[in-house]
């Protein structure tokens, strides 16, 4: 029963997603892009963007009862700010997945994935992908959970 | 110099839209103003040339210009600001040094030093850019990553140890902080022996694009302009060899402006600095020589190069006929060029190389005055070794096998590059009319209602936008990425940096903290606030005292937020 | 995650804002849940003050309402902000960053920082409208006041969300324009407070006046709306904004004109959910729905009478 109800949710409301830059990288032009994509393939995205902390997205994901988190992160910090956000999450309970984007190199996915995080997006993704990606990854999160 | 024997005469077709009528009140002091081709080779022959024939392959002599008036070195300069240019020096060949803690840094430093390097360029990590200490909880995983930390004064003491200040020039790329990071650099130079007149180099100092592109802002845009006058204030008093700002366009192209967009915002970012620095105090000539800029080179060749020639024409009219600029060196552009950090690819980063080359020829032929190319491995990582040899002997290969250097201007009289220049300019001058009638008639009031309403911000995400969705579905082919995307390895060797870095510069800060006298720190961090709360009061000697006292960099920072306040920029997304 | 809402409201009850967040939600999506959900909250309603806030594009709102919530805060209020933007393209996606400007109270004490919601229209503009009455009666039942709701004032959507709002701010800045659209959306004869934001540009004096010359000609009784002059980038002003929102607040209570005002607001919220419901029956249409729209498209019975047959045959209590 609630799995069926689950899936009704995913085809009826738009997914909800907070897409935030974590730290002192200001290199917006990513997360915007994607913002906007997202947008256009039917997500409400929540845009924290620059200078934002683990704790400032936590909240947002509560408050605004977020489906998923987009990280975007160039500056070379991934394998620190991304286990830190999904450990937050964790600790609060708040079992959405943890998407990463921006400059990741391809050694490091593999191990971004085992600390948690849901995917990683690389540079030149189409809107469709991302949107296929995210939505993928909060539909394994929520079976998780079921 | 058997090239300069045989000039040609001036082409029939000559360039059209090229107000050369307009030269006569740029230079009041040429007797030649009659015949700019005269004056031209008059100073042509007058200057230095290097050592090397300007010659073809084959052997052809080649003369110093083709085309007609004006000339290189004639007013309003699009064919470039000096007569001969690369023949009497080439471009300058500017690479980045900066990584991990200061002493690490001072090692590169000497190294290219002993390598017959004059210039060091500097970057500074995220937490030193923001005005953070290296202990500020945002700073964790950044500390010395993509340049080197600056904390305290100890720091900038070491990042030029056993170097003297007064016989190199040094290039600096900061922006908020830039008046506290100009302190601790002439303390360091005064504490070694030299004096601040001696003193050459550049410092970044452009705010108000970070309020439109990079984003590397601490202060809402009023109070920023305001250290940003008060650095050019102080220098042209006593440093007079320092480029107290190198007004930038490189960001907001990476942003994802167009070319033309690049050119507006930065030209007007220029004139808002010259209003500022005037509305303060100075006169446009005593300042508007040491301005310099820093444009971008995406890889759509001829569109670039009409952006250089078109800068170089609107900056020189503006100067003369709107800020009243009498210097010929006030009303000539000079600028730094880096290749398109963004057009690099992380797909078969190899094919990078071939863009950079493309990228740093159309700099060359734009008559830029310095050039960083870019490492083909940027979009992985910071720049491994051999990756940053490959991207200076791109330059190398293009100062010294192409021919590029010996004839200035070879692309002008071209009716495609004449008429993208008109085209750059045609464009420009909407933005400027917009800026202006948002200002009210005053460039500096329309940048700041620019910033404050987003126009900007959304104009360079539009534009990043309908980039995106272009190369999304197909229509603009990105090599290796969208199409012909076979043949990508993955095996690129990148650049690791050790982990240990942020232990030992907190360990060095906490050093600092716990050894400087804290009364003194105080008391000059209190003078810092209360001048900070007079407009009309020179910060420099306060940061100056600051810095002599150990104050960090992120104290005077918490210091100057108290009297200025922070800046959110607006949700335009 | 898949708690029932009896259990969630206790936990939002509690403090749990994770909680709060799911409620909201389920009170958006509409259907059995949120009619769960309505009712569970709705005895604990009534308590909260509402304010409502909105003005033109680019007058600053965001910032306003931050610096409203703050001073809230600052007198001991447990401060929500619901944040309504209906403006989305046709995908039924949406780019909500009011957020970003809500950050002045960050530093507030654990559990004492406003709650913060973002709500887009998802495509039917009388359901947002709906769905932000029943988010601030979510809000107000789990312990919030005062609750700041905030829209941008260009369309009849706003103009439903502030009127269910005890107190209305209509933020103007300093030029024509603003007071101009404001005055087209119909949304000055709904101010209770004005603010003039940006007042430290030209024009402010000029805005004043023109507020002041429109209140001249209209009719108040017994409030005549203030006119405050706030600079929310700086926080100037909006101590005393504040102070005219409570006292508002105060004057509808002593002239017990509180209950006239939700009293018509109540009738115009059931009036919504019957006209959601019957345009449900029609776009998910029942078999006996669809057999009597079959039977007046053939000419067999008129449309009114098929009408009448519908709304007879309606279970009490089902949602469609």
């Amino acid at each position: 029963m609630p799995n069926r109800r689950w899936c009704e949710e995913l085809t009826e409301h738009p997914l909800r997603i907070v897409l935030a830059k974590l730290g002192f990288d200001g290199h917006d032009r990513g997360i915007k892009v994607v913002a906007r994509m997202l947008r256009d393939v039917g997500f409400e995205v929540i845009y924290l963007g620059l200078r934002q902390s683990t704790d400032t997205v936590l909240a947002a994901a509560e408050q605004e009862d977020a489906d998923a988190v987009g990280l975007s992160i160039h500056n070379g910090g991934h394998m620190t700010l991304a286990p830190r956000m999904v450990n937050t999450l964790r600790e609060a309970g708040v079992g959405i997945p943890v998407v990463v984007g921006g400059i990741v190199p391809a050694v490091d996915v593999p191990l971004l994935l085992e600390e948690g995080v849901a995917a990683v997006l690389g540079p030149g993704a189409s809107a469709a992908e991302v949107g296929e990606t995210i939505r993928s990854a909060v539909e394994a999160a929520r079976a998780d959970v079921d | 110099m058997s090239d300069q024997d045989t000039p040609h005469a001036p082409q029939p077709d000559q360039p059209k839209a090229h107000p050369a009528a307009e030269d006569a009140r740029a230079r009041p002091e040429s007797p030649h103003h009659e015949d700019p081709r005269a004056r031209w080779q008059q100073e042509f022959e007058a200057a230095p040339k290097r050592d090397t024939p300007f010659e073809t392959m084959s052997g052809i002599p080649l003369d110093g210009v083709y085309g007609g008036a004006p000339f290189p070195g004639q007013f309003p300069y699009t064919r470039g600001i000096y007569p001969s240019m690369y023949r009497s020096k080439l471009w300058t060949m500017r690479l980045f040094a900066g990584m991990g803690t200061a002493s690490d840094t001072n090692l590169r430093f000497k190294k290219l030093l002993e390598a017959g390097g004059t210039g060091l360029s500097c970057a500074f990590d995220m937490p030193t850019l923001m005005g953070r200490d290296s202990d500020h909880p945002a700073a964790l995983g950044e500390v010395g990553r993509a340049g080197v930390a600056v904390d305290t004064i100890a720091d900038m003491e070491d990042l030029f140890a056993d170097i003297s200040l007064s016989s190199v020039s040094t290039s600096m790329t900061i922006n908020g902080p830039a008046n506290i990071v100009m302190a601790m650099y002439i303390v360091t130079a005064e504490r070694s022996g030299s004096q601040r007149k001696d003193l050459s180099g550049t410092i970044q100092n452009d705010i108000l694009k970070e309020y439109q592109a990079q984003k590397e802002y601490i202060f809402p845009p009023r109070p920023s302009v305001r250290l940003v006058t008060d650095l050019i204030r102080f220098t042209t008093a006593e440093l007079p060899r320092w480029h107290p700002v190198s007004i930038s366009g490189y960001h907001i192209r990476e942003a994802g402006s167009t070319a033309a967009q690049e050119l507006a915002f930065t030209l007007a970012n220029g004139f808002a600095y010259v209003e500022a620095a005037v509305a303060a105090g100075l006169d446009v000539d005593d300042f508007a020589t040491r301005l310099s800029f820093f444009f971008n080179s995406h890889v759509d060749f001829f569109e670039e190069i009409g952006k250089y020639r078109a800068a170089r024409r609107i900056w020189a009219r503006w100067m003369r006929d709107r800020y009243g600029a009498r210097n010929p060196r006030s009303l000539q552009l000079r600028f730094h060029t880096q290749t398109a950090g963004v057009s690099l690819t992380a797909q078969q980063p190899e094919v990078n190389i071939a863009r950079v080359g493309v990228q740093a020829l159309a700099a060359v032929l734009g008559g830029t005055q310095s050039l960083h190319t870019d490492s083909y491995d940027e979009a992985l990582a910071l720049p491994t070794e051999k990756a940053a040899r490959i991207a200076l002997r791109t330059q190398q290969v293009m100062a010294h096998e192409t021919g590029a250097a010996n004839v200035a201007d070879p692309l002008g009289g071209s009716d495609y590059v004449e008429w993208m220049t008109d085209e750059m300019e045609r464009r420009a001058s909407t933005v400027f009319d917009h800026l202006e009638e948002l200002g009210d008639g005053s460039i500096l009031e329309g940048v700041y209602a620019g910033i404050e309403n987003g126009y900007f911000v959304g104009e360079i995400a539009d534009a990043a936008y309908r980039f995106e969705r272009e190369v999304n579905a197909g229509r603009r082919i990105i090599v290796g990425v969208n199409a012909h995307t076979e043949g990508d390895t993955g095996d690129t060797p990148i650049l690791y940096i050790a982990p240990d870095v942020e232990k030992r510069q907190l360990e060095r800060l906490n050093l600092i903290r716990r050894e400087r006298n804290g009364i003194e720190v105080n008391e000059s961090l209190k003078r810092l606030a209360e001048d900070a709360g007079d407009p009309a009061v020179n910060l420099m000697p306060a940061f100056i005292d600051c810095v002599r006292a150990n104050a960090s960099e992120g104290e005077m920072t918490s210091a100057l937020e108290g009297v200025f306040g922070t800046y959110a920029e607006p949700a335009v997304v | 995650m898949t708690r029932e809402p009896a259990e969630l409201f206790k936990a939002a009850c509690g403090g749990d804002r994770r909680a709060t967040g799911r409620l909201l939600s389920l009170v958006e999506r509409g259907g059995a849940d949120g009619d769960l959900v309505a009712q569970i909250a709705w005895p604990k309603t009534g308590g909260a003050h509402v304010v409502g806030v909105t003005g033109a594009p680019g007058v600053g709102k965001s910032t306003l309402v931050d610096r409203m919530a703050a001073a809230a805060i600052a007198e001991g209020g447990r401060v929500a902000i619901l944040a309504v933007d209906p403006s989305s393209p046709l995908t039924g996606g949406a780019i909500l960053g009011d957020r970003v400007r809500m950050n002045s109270a960050l530093g507030a004490p654990a559990g004492k920082s406003p709650f913060i919601r973002s709500m887009a229209s998802r495509g039917q503009s009388g359901g947002l409208a709906l769905a932000a009455l029943g988010a601030v009666r979510v809000l107000d039942a789990v312990g919030h006041d005062p609750i700041i709701v905030e829209t941008v004032g260009t369309g009849q959507v706003e103009v439903d969300v502030v009127n269910a709002a005890d107190t209305v701010v209509v933020a103007v800045s300093p030029g024509w324009g603003d007071a101009v659209q404001a005055n087209k959306a119909g949304l000055l004869e709904l101010a209770d407070v004005f603010a003039v934001n940006k007042s430290d540009r030209p024009g402010a004096a000029d805005a004043r006046r023109d507020l002041e010359l429109m209140l001249d000609l209209g009719d108040h009784p017994d409030w005549r709306p203030p006119i405050v002059e706030t600079t929310a980038t700086a926080g100037e002003g909006v101590e005393a904004l504040w102070k005219h929102v409570c006292s508002h607040r105060l004057h509808l209570l002593e002239t017990h004109s509180l209950e006239a005002r939700r009293g018509g607001r109540a009738a115009e919220e059931v009036r919504r959910h019957l006209h959601n419901r019957i345009d449900g029956l029609i776009a998910r249409p029942s078999e006996q729905v669809r057999q009597l729209i079959r039977e007046v498209t053939e000419g067999l019975r008129p449309p009114s009478e098929a009408a009448q047959t519908i709304l007879r045959s309606q279970p009490p209590g089902d949602s469609p």
